[in-house]
């Protein structure tokens, strides 16, 4: 057992059951130190699972999750070095913010005046000086999430646990509160492990990402990575929009392969080298595509007809047929047209985008 | 719409009428000084001066008060613990214990009360303060686990969780988070234990012994010879009693209501 | 010591052996104190009279087992005691009746009832409600003495030519049965109303039911757990009930609580006494039964 793993938090195959129902299968995940790390997926993925593993609200039925190199065993949250923003806060109703916020310390037996100073310090850096008296009742949705946070931070934790602390505030406050956060978590230098299934919020605000599935990570990388380099059809799916055009490998060359799908050839790039004959899904965001009147040339260059146009503000949104029955959906920033003289449905026109923007998924 | 809600309304008033009858002429009749009490004669205090000497009196409100007293603080912290583990965690007993602490609600007391009797005789237990104790506190369980129980239905356990995280143990938890938040549940489980011991009459009546007679056993025994203007006055004592704590209550929980 | 902290260990992670841990006090105790005297009255159901006590437990325990015996039930099998049986029942449930009829519109208006009306109106009822019973049976009978208020004013307007003797008749333990437990029922039919979303009256009259048929389609169905509720909270009491009639009854009103009551504490024999209540019993779990299968709402016991 390596003491100095260099991870912050480690889960090792780990495997959750409930009774009858498969939580988590076998996780082997990395965080490092003092980054800020997001667990992504839909509800029931297991991400809230593996937060709470790894706070120790859970024992893993089988593996083990490491903090700081140290297995942690069956040792029970009280005796781990990481701290919890709940989803609703979990205040304290009985108490004030400033009994909240110090509970942590006096639990630590930390001496009075130094927690009076690290309370009123926490409170400060969450911009809530002056409310110590108040109770969370008397506090707006946003102010209480900033008790919840001082809460956790004034105990400076190893690593700090976050599942979806923003979820229960207005759009608005919750953009502010994103690029808060990761000011504060830049600032504080402690690692934090985010849960959430908003993957805006994810992208965002992470350094690195972990999106999960049924029970499984399946893919771990930096936001540009997951995003433009998405490893499955799911996680593609997921994480923004996607065409996915699906077809047989017809040619593999070094850095692209031909596919053939409806009656186009589409060329695109890949991660692993399919064999020509696969079965594989070519993944397009609506927004690596050219839109034009003009014939337009190269690969991935096709003819089409505007089916449908949806205005949605700043882009808009195309639904082209091209091919015999492959619908593409395209995405147009309006501040290049000014909104004048745009494709209408009904007309003909041609799409193209590069071959390194398109993603080859294997089934 | 409005003739029907006058309807219901006047029915309402005829309701509370006869409601209170009885305890107004009840009443008022205990500050009558004829001794049969049958025909207001003049004002007195004359049974109540007869009430305050009385040495059963005296004898039976000490008893009723410690058994009441009792019963509640065991059945009270026996039926919270219950609750929680009903309310709180999967196991085998549960099956099994749920219908043991509804029962009551469905049996006639006078069954329980003659079961506890034969029980005590078969034990060959004398009769008295212990036997009558023993039996309140089992059937006041019930109805704390069940208020309790209600009370804990709400509770959000990341409460617990954001405690054990901050790094208080289990103890701790429940002594500092806990425990405050289901308090209000608890006193309202123990107001009616109490409430329930104080007024309990049959199974009193049948695990009682000589000397250890409470207020409803004696009422029982004065109503049972004759009818005197002293059961009116001590009756409109109990009455007044009820009605105090009744109005005691309702602040407190108007308060707690404001400030929860 | 180790083994201690271990055990605690376990504990500590064991849901489920916390559960059996803090329910174990309250299970013992009623186990001990309810289910035990329960199955020693039907033991003593099937024993023998003794002849200087109220139960011959024999020389030793084969003799006793041996002379077990159906023999109380087959003496309860008697017009007389059948009779009794039967009233009870009846009484039980037509005071249920009453209390429904009577209480249900006062419900109704305290549900719909608002503001400090509300509250002063529920507090009046409260007051009776924990009362003690014997106090407002006591004043029953101050009100019905042949010679007390109730006759005097009823003759005193006219209404009557002469007093009636209502108490110690039949009628005598009705009043008060119902004005016992009144209060019993109307509380749980006020709560099962007041949570009627008022919406959904709107929403009954919007899609044209007029207000008897928003009663009958939508406040009644609606309300029947704190129905099921009071008539629980009213039924069992009054089938056991001996005090009422002790006091108000006379002679010639008998229940099964009065037989049981008697059997034990006058005439001395248990085990007649015992199948006496063994059949009240049964009787009240089957009416309970019964009720809560036929309105379909068994889980609403709650009170």
């Amino acid at each position: 057992m390596s003491e100095e793993s260099g991870y912050a938090v480690e889960l090792r195959e780990v495997t959750k059951r409930f009774g009858e129902t498969l939580a988590l299968d076998g996780v082997t995940l990395q965080v490092r130190d003092g980054e800020f790390f997001s667990m992504l997926g839909p509800s029931g993925c297991g991400k809230t699972t593996s937060l709470r593993l790894i706070a120790g609200f859970e024992t893993p039925t089988e593996g083990e999750v490491c903090i700081g190199g140290v297995e942690q065993g069956r040792r029970p949250a009280f005796q781990r070095p990481v701290n919890t923003v709940f989803q609703n806060y979990a205040l304290f109703p009985h108490m004030t913010v400033y009994e909240n916020a110090a509970f942590g310390l006096e639990m630590k037996r930390v001496p009075r005046s130094e927690t009076r100073e690290r309370v009123l310090q926490a409170l400060e850096m969450v911009q809530l000086p002056g409310k110590e008296d108040r109770t969370p009742r008397q506090l707006s949705g946003g102010q209480q999430q900033r008790v919840a946070l001082a809460r956790a931070l004034v105990n400076r934790p190893k690593v700090l646990l976050l599942d979806e602390p923003l979820g229960a505030l207005d759009l608005k406050l919750r953009k502010a509160m994103q690029l808060e956060l990761k000011a504060l978590q830049e600032r504080v230098g402690i690692t934090f492990i985010y849960v959430t299934h908003d993957q805006e919020e994810a992208l965002t605000m992470s350094d690195r990402i972990a999106v999960m599935n049924l029970g499984h990570v399946l893919q771990v990388g930096p936001p540009a990575e997951i995003y433009e380099r998405p490893a499955s059809r799911f996680v593609a799916d997921f994480i923004g929009e996607t065409n996915f055009l699906e077809g047989r490998v017809a040619a593999v060359e070094t850095e692209w392969a031909t596919v053939a799908m409806d009656v186009l050839p589409v060329r695109s790039s890949f991660a692993r080298r399919p064999a020509v004959g696969d079965r594989v899904t070519v993944a397009v965001r609506p927004e690596k595509v050219r839109i034009s009147r003009r014939r337009l040339e190269g690969p991935n260059a096709f003819e089409g007809r505007v089916e449908g146009m949806t205005y949605v503000g700043k882009d808009s949104d195309y639904r082209v047929r091209i091919g015999r029955e492959t619908l593409l959906r395209v995405r147009v920033q309006n501040e290049t047209t000014d909104g004048a003289d745009v494709p209408g449905v009904g007309e003909t026109i041609w799409v193209q985008w590069p071959p390194a923007s398109g993603r080859l998924l294997e089934e | 719409m409005s003739s029907r809600r006058w309807g219901l309304g006047a029915y309402a008033v005829l309701f509370y009428v006869y409601l209170y009858l009885p305890i107004v002429v009840l009443i008022v009749f205990s500050f009558n000084s004829d001794r049969l009490n049958l025909f207001w004669e003049g004002f007195t205090w004359r049974w109540y001066e007869q009430l305050l000497r009385d040495g059963r009196v005296a004898l039976a409100t000490r008893n009723t008060l410690f058994v009441a007293l009792t019963s509640t603080f065991i059945s009270t912290v026996i039926g919270t613990l219950a609750a929680l583990a009903l309310q709180r965690h999967a196991f085998w007993l549960k099956r099994l214990s749920e219908p043991v602490l509804y029962l009551p609600i469905v049996i006639p007391e006078v069954v329980m009360g003659i079961g506890l009797l034969s029980l005590y005789s078969t034990f060959k237990l004398t009769l008295g303060l212990l036997t009558v104790t023993l039996s309140h506190i089992a059937f006041s369980i019930p109805f704390v686990a069940l208020v309790v129980r209600a009370r804990l239905h709400g509770f959000d356990r990341r409460l617990e969780e954001a405690a054990m995280d901050l790094g208080a143990d289990e103890a701790t938890t429940f002594r500092r988070v806990t425990l405050p938040l289901i308090l209000p549940g608890v006193l309202s489980g123990a107001m009616l234990a109490f409430t329930l011991s104080l007024d309990d009459f049959i199974i009193t009546f049948f695990t009682a012994g000589p000397g250890s007679s409470t207020l409803p056993l004696l009422v029982y025994g004065m109503v049972k010879t004759h009818i005197t203007p002293e059961i009116n006055a001590l009756s409109t004592l109990w009455v007044l009693t009820v009605f105090v704590l009744l109005l005691g209550s309702q602040a407190l929980q108007s308060r707690s209501a404001r400030t929860a | 010591m180790r083994a201690i902290r271990a055990w605690g260990q376990q504990i500590r992670e064991s849901s489920s052996a916390q559960g059996v841990l803090l329910v174990l006090p309250a299970f013992g105790w009623m186990l001990v104190f309810l289910i035990l005297p329960i199955l020693l009255i039907l033991i003593l159901s099937f024993a023998w009279r003794g002849q200087y006590g109220p139960v011959d437990w024999g020389s030793s325990l084969s003799e006793f087992l041996d002379r077990l015996s159906l023999d109380s039930y087959v003496r309860l099998v008697d017009p007389l005691y059948l009779e009794v049986l039967w009233t009870s029942l009846r009484m039980a449930a037509v005071t249920t009746g009453i209390c429904i009829l009577v209480g249900y519109p006062v419900a109704y208006f305290l549900a719909r009832s608002q503001g400090r009306l509300r509250s002063l109106l529920l507090f009046l009822l409260l007051v009776p409600f924990w009362t003690n019973f014997l106090i407002r049976i006591y004043a029953w009978m101050i009100l019905l003495r042949t010679h007390g208020l109730l006759n005097r004013a009823l003759v005193g307007i006219g209404l009557l030519s002469e007093p009636v003797t209502v108490m110690y008749t039949p009628t005598a333990v009705m009043i008060a049965l119902v004005y016992e437990f009144l209060p019993f029922m109307v509380l749980p039919l006020f709560t099962s109303l007041e949570k009627i979303d008022a919406h959904l009256f709107e929403a009954a009259s919007d899609l044209y039911a007029r207000p008897a048929r928003t009663f009958w389609r939508v406040t009644l169905p609606l309300s029947l757990p704190g129905v099921i509720a009071g008539t629980i909270l009213v039924f069992v009491p009054t089938m056991g009930m001996f005090v009422v009639p002790d006091l108000m009854g006379g002679a010639r009103t008998a229940l099964v609580g009065n037989l049981v009551r008697q059997q034990f504490l006058s005439a001395r024999d248990w085990p007649f006494g015992s199948a006496a209540s063994m059949v009240l019993m049964l009787l009240t779990l089957v009416a309970t039964l019964i009720y809560t299968r036929v309105s379909g709402f068994g889980e609403e016991l709650a009170v």
